[in-house]
């Protein structure tokens, strides 16, 4: 691989694509996702989203819409205007279980991800199961990102990408 | 940040390298040698060291004590004695004005005024607590994949440093770039590809 700093500054953009891409999936083509995942019920938009518009080398605007069942008016506007996706919170879910949490496009970090109740612990027996069981509950949602963004990156090398990807998600940004 | 809380923050590491074998002898060597030292009565003002999951505040790495199931799972502990600003400030003055009067000069070198504030901010450090920050790890060894549980910039770079110096194998941070190219399989053909990517525009 190319030096670490080099390849995390230089291919920056392929984490914010990926955001972009999920949300257009999110809006536009659930029945993708669901080949993602068989057991997904469901996956929306959270609680925020954080866009991000590079003006020029020197100039970034940043663009934050908080709350649950934000209006995305202004996230669709910034697109419009050339801006990308930095962060998402994502609700994902499978079955009658739910997760919530916040990726960021720059580095992939979990953030405050929230997962489907588990018994409390009370012995140290328990706390064994207790760890295991939560090992597999943060891997069931990584697992599902892992699987979007290797979709993402296979789409991303390929020729579909210029041809049908890109026109599908400037149609989708610019319609009104 | 804890396995176990309510909610969690995960950055993601690749673990690139060989172990020396066996390795489990050698990841307990690595975590016994860079175990956490108490620093409560000492001048230090930081500590950072491995401790465990279980008993963060009496850390023990006995046996394999630090391995549940097909993992392993330990903690990275940073304490720090946070002095307020304001509080060296007085102590300083206070020294500051007692060594003019015991010498009878009226204005202190710079270098005098540097040593007295080090000597503050010692005796300081040996009268405050350490204020530990636990972060724990899960390291899958068969995938050679480790989940930390803090995104905080200063935890992840200690950690960084603290485990290729403990193990002598490194860390590679999972952004999206090196997930492509270490977790993907991808074809040569694929990565060369991937390698001459530019942004897309999706604005008309």
């Amino acid at each position: 691989m190319l030096d670490v700093s080099v390849a995390y500054n230089r291919y920056r953009f392929l984490g914010y694509e990926f955001l972009t891409w999920v949300w257009f999936l999110i809006e536009k083509n659930h029945d993708k996702l669901k080949g993602f995942d068989r057991e997904l019920v469901s996956l929306d938009i959270g609680n925020r989203i954080v866009l991000e518009n590079r003006l020029n080398d020197d100039l970034v605007e940043s663009i934050t819409i908080r709350g649950d069942e934000a209006d995305l008016k202004e996230g669709m506007l910034a697109l419009r205007k050339g801006a990308v996706a930095t962060q998402l919170n994502l609700i994902y879910r499978t079955g009658s279980y739910e997760w919530r949490f916040s990726i960021k496009g720059e580095n992939f970090s979990i953030g405050n991800l929230k997962f489907p109740e588990t018994a409390p612990l009370e012995s140290k027996d328990d706390a064994e199961a207790g760890v295991l069981e939560r090992i597999y509950l943060y891997e069931k949602a990584i697992l599902f990102v892992d699987t979007m963004f290797k979709n993402f990156v296979q789409l991303r090398i390929s020729e579909e990408w210029d041809k049908e990807v890109v026109p599908l998600l400037k149609q989708w940004i610019h319609e009104v | 940040m804890g396995i176990l809380s309510a909610s969690v923050s995960i950055t993601r590491y690749k673990v690139t390298g060989k172990l020396e074998e066996p390795v489990l002898q050698t990841i307990a060597d690595g975590l016994r040698r860079n175990m956490i030292t108490d620093i409560d009565n000492e001048a230090s003002e930081k500590a950072v060291g491995w401790t465990s999951f279980e008993y963060p505040f009496n850390p023990n790495f006995e046996g394999s004590s630090f391995v549940m199931g097909a993992y392993l799972i330990f903690s990275l502990r940073i304490d720090k004695k946070a002095i307020p600003p304001k509080i060296v400030k007085k102590h300083h003055t206070i020294e500051m004005a007692k060594h003019l009067a015991e010498t009878g000069r009226d204005r202190l070198s710079k270098n005098e005024k540097r040593a007295i504030r080090e000597k503050v901010v010692n005796d300081l450090c040996l009268r405050i607590p350490a204020t530990p920050a636990v972060c724990d790890l899960i390291w899958h060894m068969e995938d050679a994949s480790l989940w930390f549980f803090s995104n905080q910039k200063a935890a992840n770079e200690e950690l960084e440093t603290l485990f290729s110096n403990s193990f002598q194998v490194n860390l590679v941070r999972l952004f999206p770039y090196a997930v492509a190219d270490l977790m993907l399989n991808l074809s040569e053909s694929d990565r060369q590809i991937l390698s001459n990517l530019s942004p897309a525009r999706f604005t008309e």
